[in-house]
């Protein structure tokens, strides 16, 4: 596996060698290019691959690299149904769901909801088994419920997928009502409605993921009558493609799968109000070209207003080659939102947590494949209360816990500081995690955007270019520029004059003298 | 080429004749005639343009704002760098003399590579105060580097095509056929390169090992 991340990083590490803005080569650089192909074939003799044992924690740098890094968040617990003395075992548990300091599993295989308390000391308890409720005109089971959510109010929100219905409950396990297919002309009369993830707001709105509904997500509004479609993922093609089916006949073209939206994964209402949606309905090409986001942060409007200033686009791994049984891109399968606007995704194909600062930028990316704490088989679901972290393994149904390391707990407070505009603060504290991590690139862009709105511009250019971030850097200098030409104006104005002045009067002073030269009166009339 | 250093005639030549690349940018038709026909290009003056575009390209990497180029510096090979310039360009002189000379082409071999050289007087001339500047301006004005910078490029591929047609003596259209007949006769050497890198290779190897071979046996 390791042999194969490194030849994958030295191919790109040579097509990035040179990320040259603008500046094509063109022949030049392509005949070069096929030059240096000739001599690598002589090179990739001795190349070797070199094996190195990784940390844990990983990032990556400008140049795509993998940088090591200080565990961020280290894993407190592992729970597993004997931990939970849960009785039967949790079979293939969709959803996690935190709600103040309780945390909701949808056990979905055994049709029941998990209610579980996490108490001062972090540790994990059930104190309620939901698998009914009261009243209700249909059946008061659940039948593979997949989500659970709930509103300010208390009022719980379940997905109960077999039963194509999305229940709402009180709190104390009554019906109050329940929502059924989008009505909706452009959705199919045959579709069986399957709510897969839902998400409220502080209105009582209800989003709803669907299986089978590429529209976006379903909006239903707090009386329950379908409002309409969200932010729709657009369809992705390829130029080939679409050049095909503009010459094909039309007997080739009904043979021809159509270009369908991709359908989202998950989603999760942050404390805004605004909604993180994850789809890992992606592929390679998709995710580098840009057609796909994987990660979308949708207003109200359903627009993506997600920041994304970051080296790299925010869909996980950039290296997707076959790796230990696993490739392919990043396929997410939820995310949650931190109070400081850092999000963490889930991979559920190499069981990774990425997480993403407020500008876009990867903060840290842990986990993996296997079966020792901290691993997973299937990632399906992760939640925070507080800083802490919880991931939900469907195969194994296991509840993983993690919480803040002392590097971790730098970041976010030197996070929080820059947020509350203690910008001395904030400096002060990414100085403190670049001593424990000198190359944690946040640390460096950090000082330097604390360094800018200290209006100290030469120190904040020094350290954005130290780790490529042309746009901060262009910030600063910009501002530096302008007060250099302020504070010059003089010598500038004196430069600029002379400039001027003198060739304009030694020509002058040329005229004048060959003028003189010849003037009539020194003529002697012979 | 360093006669120019002691006498005095050949140095007033070298530097007129460096003078008249000013000459063929602007006038690139008339200029080109006169390098070869008229003999107001030398040799050294050749050398001393390449020099400068190499000169150029290798201080681009460090002198240029990261904003426009930045440097995996683990990875650089200057001399692969180098050869990125000249390998090309010898491919190219090679692969245009060899092809023109079969079809009424007037430039020598030497002449082609003098050509060449002077058309790529406008690289160093333009790259160098844009370099400079590139470290003045910011992220939204670099549309005026990118821009400049293409220029540069493709002022100096019209005037190797230009020069290509006044030495060879060739008409404009026989002259752009024969410009890409060059590049595709570029191809077939590097195809050919490689061939004759991996006999090479396979033949060093089956040498090594029967030498092996024959030391186990002893």
């Amino acid at each position: 596996m390791e042999t194969d991340v490194h030849m994958k990083h030295q191919a790109i590490k040579q097509m990035m060698k040179k990320r040259n803005r603008g500046t094509g080569y063109a022949a030049l650089a392509l005949i070069g290019v096929i030059t240096s192909l000739a001599v690598m074939t002589l090179d990739s003799a001795t190349a070797h691959a070199t094996i190195h044992e990784h940390g844990y924690t990983y990032r990556y740098d400008y140049w795509g690299d993998v940088q090591d890094s200080p565990d961020i968040f280290s894993v407190t617990q592992t729970y597993t149904s004997a931990d939970l003395l849960l009785e039967p075992r949790m079979k293939n548990p969709e959803g996690l769901y935190a709600h103040e300091n309780m945390l909701y599993i949808c056990d979905t295989g055994n049709n029941r909801i998990i209610e579980l308390t996490v108490d001062d000391a972090k540790k994990l308890s059930v104190s309620r088994i939901i698998d009914s409720f009261q009243g209700g005109p249909g059946v008061n089971t659940f039948a593979g419920p997949t989500d659970i959510a709930i509103s300010e109010q208390g009022n719980m929100y379940i997905a109960d997928m077999g039963n194509a219905r999305i229940l709402q409950l009180d709190e104390n396990l009554n019906y109050i009502s329940e929502l059924g297919k989008p009505e909706d002309s452009a959705l199919d009369a045959g579709l069986i409605f399957q709510p897969y993830k839902i998400a409220v707001d502080t209105a009582e709105r209800i989003y709803c993921v669907a299986k089978g509904i590429n529209k976006g997500l379903c909006k239903y509004e707090a009386d329950g009558s379908f409002s309409g479609f969200v932010g729709a993922l657009p369809a992705t093609y390829n130029l080939w493609d679409y050049l095909w089916k503009k010459i094909a006949s039309q007997e080739q073209l009904a043979k021809m799968t159509s270009f369908v939206p991709t359908e989202y994964d998950n989603l999760y209402m942050d404390y805004e109000g605004f909604i993180y949606a994850v789809t890992g309905n992606v592929s390679e090409d998709d995710l580098k070209s840009g057609q796909v986001s994987a990660v979308r942060k949708l207003n109200l409007l359903g627009s993506d207003i997600l920041v994304r200033n970051g080296d790299y686009d925010n869909y996980g791994d950039l290296y997707m080659g076959d790796g230990g049984g696993h490739q392919g891109p990043s396929l997410f399968s939820d995310v949650t939102v931190f109070e400081n606007d850092t999000y963490v995704c889930l991979d559920r194909n190499r069981g990774r947590a990425f997480g993403y600062d407020d500008q876009g930028r990867l903060m840290f990316a842990f986990g993996g494949n296997g079966n020792e704490d901290g691993t997973f088989n299937w990632a399906i679901g992760i939640e925070h209360i507080g800083t802490d972290l919880f991931i939900l393994d469907l195969q194994t149904g296991t509840i993983t816990t993690y919480s803040l390391t002392e590097f971790g707990r730098l970041v976010f407070q030197a996070i929080d500081q820059f947020d509350d505009g203690d910008y001395d603060g904030s400096r002060a504290t990414w100085d403190e995690v670049m001593k424990l991590n000198g190359n944690y690139d946040l640390a460096y862009i950090g000082i330097g955007r604390s360094l800018l709105r200290q209006k100290n511009y030469k120190e904040a250019m020094r350290y954005f270019e130290i780790k490529y971030d042309d746009d901060n850097y262009s910030k600063a200098f910009k501002q530096y520029r302008k007060e250099w030409v302020e504070s010059n104006i003089l010598w500038i104005v004196i430069i600029l004059l002379a400039l001027f002045l003198i060739p304009m009067g030694i020509g002058r002073y040329r005229k004048i003298k060959h003028d003189i030269a010849t003037a009539d009166i020194f003529l002697i009339d012979q | 080429m360093f006669k120019a250093l002691t006498n005095k005639e050949a140095r007033t030549r070298y530097l007129d004749s460096l003078k008249f690349g000013l000459y063929c940018m602007t006038h690139p038709l008339d200029g080109f005639w006169d390098l070869t026909h008229e003999k107001r290009g030398t040799m050294a003056a050749a050398n001393t343009i390449l020099f400068l575009a190499i000169l150029i390209r290798i201080l681009k990497l460090k002198y240029t704002s990261f904003i426009f180029i930045t440097v995996y510096w683990e990875e650089l090979n200057i001399f692969l760098y180098i050869a990125s310039i000249l390998f090309p360009l010898a491919l190219w002189v090679v692969g245009n003399w060899g092809l023109t000379t079969l079809f009424d082409g007037k430039g020598r071999l030497g002449q082609v590579y003098m050509a060449t050289c002077y058309g790529m007087l406008p690289y160093p001339l333009i790259q160098l105060p844009l370099m400079i500047m590139s470290n003045f301006v910011t992220v939204e004005e670099g549309q005026f580097y990118s821009v400049l910078s293409v220029i540069s490029l493709i002022y100096c591929l019209l005037l190797i095509i230009a020069a290509m047609g006044q030495i060879h003596e060739f008409s404009g259209g026989k002259n752009l056929l024969f410009t890409v007949a060059s590049l595709f006769a570029m191809l077939v050497l590097i195809f050919i390169l490689m061939l004759f890198f991996s006999m090479i290779t396979q033949g060093i190897s089956y040498i090594v090992s029967l030498v092996r071979e024959m030391l186990f046996r002893m």
